[in-house]
């Protein structure tokens, strides 16, 4: 490790570290503009030069790797007039609009200006205005603020993976662009903004909205796919005004998809913000207590083997957990989580979890993707799998339909056929895989969510168990969920009880009339045909497909405006947090079920949410623990069967249209309309 | 800073022939090291100026994502990103020749084609522009048409030249006073016997 | 004055044959395997006693250069660059190298490329420069013909590719991390060093990047010894150059001469004087358009070589003299310079891509006197910011004539902003 000398104070670092970085590590704070610790090291703002002895001229911190014996020097006046220098020509063209600017009071370029800028301008000769680039329903551009530090070219190439972003032209009248006009086709196109560091790229959707410093910000979780992203929701009195990213290395690292961050808008469209009771074959508004008491009226009436319930995508723990102790003690066990009829075995964690963990991607030296498609699945699961791409040394392959992931693929096979194939030993590929040093396997919704599900479940068991992906320290299987809901209902036991039906079986009991009740508790992703005459119970935040076909409407919180649990792919459990009250007259929703416990006359065990979690966390020890994913023990899990010869296919055909929030977004429609309308086709990424 | 649009693009069989031996000369996978010449290649054989067709075209040809090649056509200043003339009349105005009377150079190409810097004449003739130094300093001042220099030129020399290309003649490159290449104008000094 | 027997350059002008058979007669590619034989380390040690340094403009030690690179591959071949980007303002001379003799540049790549155990040379030709790169082009085919270069080299058992790569029109390409790049196909912005191309240039392989001038030399420097090219020029500024006098002088011209010749009598041998006689120069920019101007007092005792104008605080540069006599406004001669390298710049970093700029805009307005006497201190100030703070050397090759022409004519640009005061308004700005 080498040592070196920094301002007098002796400091030993990391080999390959930079001497920004050796800094930073003794607390002395280098101003920087272009330099960012997950992007490629660029060195063109030279913002960060300071002194190293033997060199006649003052080098870039933040690409010079530090050296045995380095003595550097970062508070001379050297030091100091460089800085001054970079920071008055970095504002000579720069517009100073910072009073009508979005990134005002969050901006690199206003911070460092009031450290190292002077309080006039030298400068009188013309500025220098660029015009702006059209890139889409997302990102605005205001390019005359531009910096160049190219941040964002760096991140959409590196990191994004799409090659769109570019320098055009040189010297004083270089632009970053596309050169054709063109929206980026990338989801996490909305990174960009957070990494500019002035007002060049800023947010689309909230442009003009609101100012930083009126913004109260919470840190909780998003639930858009099944990967728990951290994120900081901005609100402004009862509005959502923007959702950022926050830090988790282990699972979105400092990004977000553009979905999670850009859904938000859908949180105020379409709300079920009072109860409704169908009167006369029309939905009609009514008060809590008709609400309640029409839908206790038609549970008693029905009996407990005849009412069943559905758990939609978003659905939190504590809400499942309500209902289904509820329909406990009504008698009826049938319950079931997975709206798509995934046929994932409950009574094995390890056979529905994403073992490896989203940070384990990176250890890994082979991957099979077997019918999913992660980029729009779990776009963060996809930007890992390509950060360790970029590394070297991976190979991914996949099962099912060809995909542009942004790194290479080696597609073996379309469907079950060469999954067997694989699991009978006789594919080459069983060679390269058992040769890894750390195989994994992610196997999509797309193979589970189909008739042979549970076959396809036990062939990909047997892949595992022969080519040894299971072993000391490591677990290469992996479930890759898409519904926020999906592992909480799993683990809390939301799937049918003893003789109780499955998604499936409770269409056909209502279509025949045999089950007179479904409950669809934010259940939207299901054939609403099939419910036949059954009366139907909705209680959910967002007026989709099953509020549109309910009897009665219970309404409900979205993620943003309650406190709830929900479990990720990985098995982490983690928390929301309430950002807003909920619209109107809705209400949290383990609330709703608690208050038609005793309209039933079935009064449920528990008053306040703490003691609902303390309920759950008895039942369930391991839901205790927040934030890790401890993984869990491995075992036999699928049923062996006939598997169909369909190809696999991923269930998402639309990133931007996944839910009841997103299909409320203006935002969301307009990617729709862009991306899924016109490019689907061409970036392959639709199957 | 977009192009204009243009008829499809691709490589006659020469040119593909052409690439195919550029792209030999670097190292296996250093495809992209053949985009200056390929880029070249391509607007010589579309009048001496690249459309996004050929852009792309020559993108695909090497397997690069078109953003690497728009970053290298507008970087360059020997692509030509618009239509232009037959004749590219391009002088040096950089101090060497400055100083010795490139402004009545510029001058008399004005006066010549009755168009300013960066124009075209109405019969799509000749495009006047100016450059940075050709690197013939000696032989100031110097113009660059077609593949050629002609140095060692003044208004008068210059409207010359101008007036053969118009009439369809080809004007000798070179020094335009009676000169060898970069020796002293009353001749060589040294290497007299060499 | 250098006498003809000891010209490397004798086919300058282009006055006999540049093909093979001529440059033959002129003695190149005479003795070449034998010079090989010798072994790596004999031709780096030469080229370390030779005294020749770098002639691309930096002057860095040739012999030292060569041994930088990897004596045992790690499996990634080595490459040697020759930089023929020319276009420093004011430098001509490897045009005439590339055109009239370019069997010697070509017998340099072989020789050099075998001491630092290259695979293969890529001549990076600037892409204006098309009719060279064809005699170029013309000369290496020959050579491949004459089993002079291609596989088993002169019969040496040595392996060797020689390539032409052609630019596309950018000055900065001749900065060696952003040749670099644009021979890997990408925009010529400069790389960042570390890695130095010895340990990772281009491809990402050890690479030796020298100017045209300096591989042409080789040869004869190991054909005829180092301690002959060394009798020429002062210590630590030996061997003969080529020199470039454009501007002021009756007879522009190239010529070869021994280093450390006096400027004087450069000009006067060589260019027929100074336009008007000696006493009407003005100033002179030494070494391209990079070094700054020394005036005249200055230029009547000065050599030609690094270390003399170094210590002038201007540079040998690529040794190409503008002569500016009393008829030149030199404030408009710097601001033209000026607009050049804003023109250059690569825009990559942040102080040359705003700073070059605004350097030419207040050298214009100063031009026409529309401008205040302070300015002059703010214009030297803009200029120290630009200075050493780039990525590479093209802010230090903007900011050097706007410094010079501060230190040296300060008087004449403050008589310049006074006059155009006095005159009436508002036609002042001519």
């Amino acid at each position: 490790m080498p040592k070196l000398t920094i301002n007098g104070t002796e400091v030993t670092v990391d080999a390959g570290k930079t001497v920004l970085q050796a800094c930073e590590q003794i607390g002395i704070e280098i101003p920087r503009f272009c330099y960012h610790d997950r992007l490629q090291i660029a060195g063109n703002c030279r913002m960060c030069l300071v002194e190293m002895e033997k060199s006649p001229k003052p080098i870039a911190s933040c690409a010079m790797p530090v050296n045995e014996g380095m003595v550097i020097r970062t508070n001379t006046a050297k030091v100091k007039k460089a800085r001054n220098g970079v920071m008055e020509f970095l504002l000579i063209n720069h517009p100073l609009d910072c009073p009508i600017c979005d990134q005002g009071g969050e901006c690199d370029l206003q911070d460092q200006a009031m450290a190292y800028g002077l309080d006039r301008s030298r400068y009188t000769e013309h500025k220098r205005a660029v015009p702006d680039k059209d890139l889409g329903p997302l990102v605005e551009t205001h390019m005359t603020r531009c910096i160049h530090c190219t941040r964002c070219i760096r991140f959409a190439t590196d990191i994004a993976g799409v090659e769109e972003l570019g320098t055009m032209g040189r010297g004083e009248h270089m632009e970053i662009g596309t050169y054709v006009e063109k929206a980026l086709t990338s989801e996490l196109s909305g990174n960009m903004i957070d990494l500019c560091p002035v007002g060049a790229l800023n947010s689309k959707p909230y442009a003009y909205t609101a100012r930083t410093w009126e913004l109260v910000r919470t840190e909780t979780i998003d639930v858009h796919d099944a990967l728990g992203s951290n994120i900081n929701v901005n609100a402004r009195g009862r509005e959502v005004m923007r959702v950022l990213p926050r830090l988790n290395e282990d699972i979105n690292e400092e990004w977000i998809s553009d979905k999670t961050r850009f859904a938000y808008d859908g949180l105020r469209r379409g709300r079920l913000d009072q109860p409704y009771v169908r009167k006369n074959g029309k939905l009609a508004p009514a008060t809590w207590k008709e609400a309640l008491s029409a839908t206790a009226g038609a549970i008693t009436g029905a009996g407990g083997g005849s009412i069943a319930a559905i758990a939609g995508d978003l659905a939190c723990v504590e809400s499942m957990t309500a209902l289904k102790d509820l329909f406990d003690q009504l008698g009826s066990p049938h319950r079931d989580c997975r709206q798509d009829g995934a046929q994932l075995d409950p009574s094995v964690r390890a056979g529905y979890l994403f073992n490896t963990t989203i940070a384990g991607i990176e250890e890994s030296d082979v991957c099979l993707l077997i019918g999913t498609n992660p980029r729009w699945e779990a776009a963060l699961v996809n930007a890992r799998l390509r950060k360790r791409y970029l590394r070297g040394g991976f190979r991914v392959f996949s099962i099912g339909p060809r995909l542009d992931l942004t790194f290479p693929v080696e597609t073996l096979g379309a469907g079950p056929e060469t999954l067997e194939a694989i699991a009978a030993g006789g594919h080459p590929f069983v060679e390269t895989l058992s040769a890894a040093k750390r195989p994994m396997m992610i196997l999509g919704q797309g193979a589970l969510a189909r008739a042979d599900g549970s076959a396809i479940l036990a062939a990909a068991w047997r892949i595992a168990v022969t080519c040894r992906l299971v072993r000391d320290g490591w677990n290469g299987f992996n479930v890759l969920h898409i519904a926020a809901a999906r592992v909480g209902g799993l683990d809390i036991g939301f799937v049918p009880g003893k003789g109780g039906l499955d998604v499936s079986g409770m269409l056909d009991g209502a279509s025949s009339g045999k089950t007179q009740v479904v409950y669809l508790l934010g259940a939207d992703e299901i054939d609403v045909r099939r419910l036949g005459s059954a009366f139907v119970i909705y209680q959910g935040h967002h007026g989709d497909a099953g509020a549109n076909r309910a009897d009665v409407i219970l309404p409900g919180a979205a993620y943003t405006e309650k406190s709830a649990l929900y479990v990720n792919t990985e098995g982490r459990v983690q928390q929301t947090k309430r950002v807003v009250f909920p619209p109107g007259e809705a209400r949290e929703d383990w609330s709703i079920v608690r208050a038609l416990s005793e309209a039933i006359g079935a009064r449920l065990p528990y008053d306040n949410l703490a003691e609902l979690r303390q309920r759950i966390e008895r039942a369930h020890p391991h839901l205790a623990e927040r934030g890790v994913a401890p993984g869990a023990p491995w075992s036999s899990f699928g049923h062996e069967g006939r598997m169909d010869q369909a190809p696999f296919r991923s269930p998402i055909d639309d990133f931007y249209m996944t839910n009841a929030i997103c299909r409320a977004s203006e935002t969301m429609a307009a990617c729709s309309a862009l991306y899924v309308g016109s490019t689907a086709g061409k970036t392959g990424t639709h199957g | 800073m977009s192009a204009p649009a243009a008829a499809p693009f691709a490589f006659t069989p020469a040119n593909v022939e052409q690439a195919n031996a550029i792209v030999a000369k670097y190292p296996q996978g250093k495809q992209q090291s053949a985009l200056l010449p390929l880029l070249d290649l391509a607007q010589r054989q579309n009048d001496g100026w690249l459309p996004r067709a050929a852009m792309d075209h020559v993108a695909a040809f090497l397997g690069l994502a078109p953003i690497r090649v728009y970053e290298v056509a507008t970087f360059y200043t020997m692509y030509n990103l618009r239509p232009i003339g037959r004749h590219h009349v391009q002088v040096c105005t950089t101090t060497p020749c400055w100083l010795r009377g490139s402004d009545q150079v510029l001058d008399a190409c004005k006066k010549r084609l009755g168009v300013d810097v960066g124009e075209t004449t109405p019969d799509g003739k000749f495009t006047l522009s100016e450059v940075e130094c050709l690197a013939a300093c000696v032989n100031a001042p110097v113009a660059w048409i077609g593949d050629d220099f002609y140095e060692d030129i003044d208004g008068a020399s210059m409207t010359r030249i101008l007036d053969d290309l118009a009439a369809g003649k080809q004007p000798k490159p070179g020094p335009q006073v009676k000169r060898q290449t970069s020796a002293p104008v009353s001749g060589a000094k040294t290497l007299k016997d060499a | 004055m250098l006498s003809d027997k000891d010209r490397i350059f004798t086919n300058l002008y282009g006055r006999e044959d540049w093909r093979l058979a001529g440059a033959r007669k002129r003695g190149d590619w005479s003795g070449t395997k034998e010079i090989m034989a010798k072994g790596q380390d004999w031709i780096i040690d030469e080229m370390k006693a030779s005294g020749l340094r770098g002639r691309g403009g930096a002057g860095f030690p040739t012999g030292m250069k060569w041994s930088f690179m990897p004596k045992k591959s790690d499996g990634r071949p080595s490459f040697l660059v020759v930089n023929a980007d020319e276009g420093e303002p004011g430098t001509c001379k490897d045009r005439d190298m590339l055109r009239h003799d370019p069997h010697k540049l070509i017998e340099g790549c072989l020789l050099g490329g075998y001491a630092m155990r290259c695979r293969a040379a890529y001549i990076y030709i600037r892409g204006e420069l098309i009719r060279e790169a064809e005699t170029l082009q013309a000369a290496i085919d020959e050579c491949y013909d004459a089993g002079l270069i291609g596989k088993n080299a002169c019969g040496s058992g040595y392996d060797f590719d020689v390539y032409v790569h052609r630019g596309a029109g950018a000055y900065i390409c001749g900065e060696e991390m952003a040749l670099i790049e644009s021979l890997e196909g990408k925009p010529g912005k400069p790389r960042l060093k570390p890695p130095f191309p010895a340990a990772s240039g281009v491809w990402g392989c050890p690479t030796t990047v020298n100017n045209v001038e300096t591989i042409a030399v080789a040869p004869t420097i190991l054909r005829r010894g180092a301690s002959w090219f060394a009798s020429f020029g002062r210590p630590n500024n030996t061997g003969t150059k080529v020199y470039c006098i454009s501007g002021h002088v009756n007879e522009p011209c190239n010529v070869e001469e021994s280093m450390s010749i006096p400027l004087r009598e450069l000009i006067d041998k060589h260019c027929g004087g100074v336009r008007g006689g000696w006493d009407n120069l003005l100033a002179v920019i030494p070494g391209g358009s990079s070094t700054p101007l020394i005036p005249k007092a200055v230029c009547d005792t000065i050599l030609m070589d690094f270390d003399a104008l170094r210590e002038a605080k201007s540079g040998l540069g690529t040794a190409a003299v503008i002569v500016m006599d009393k008829s030149t406004d030199l404030i408009k001669a710097i601001s033209r310079l000026a607009k050049f390298y804003m023109h250059e710049s690569c825009g990559q970093c942040t102080p040359c891509r705003e700073g070059t700029g605004w350097m030419w805009r207040m050298l214009e307005r100063m031009a026409k006197g529309n401008a205040t006497v302070d300015e002059i201190d703010m214009l030297l100030d803009v200029a120290n910011e630009i200075d050493g703070h780039t990525i590479c050397a093209l802010g230090d090759g903007a900011a050097w004539p706007v410094q010079g022409l501060i230190r040296h004519f300060r008087p004449v640009i403050e008589d310049r902003i006074r006059t155009a005061r006095l005159k009436p308004l508002p036609t002042a700005a001519e």
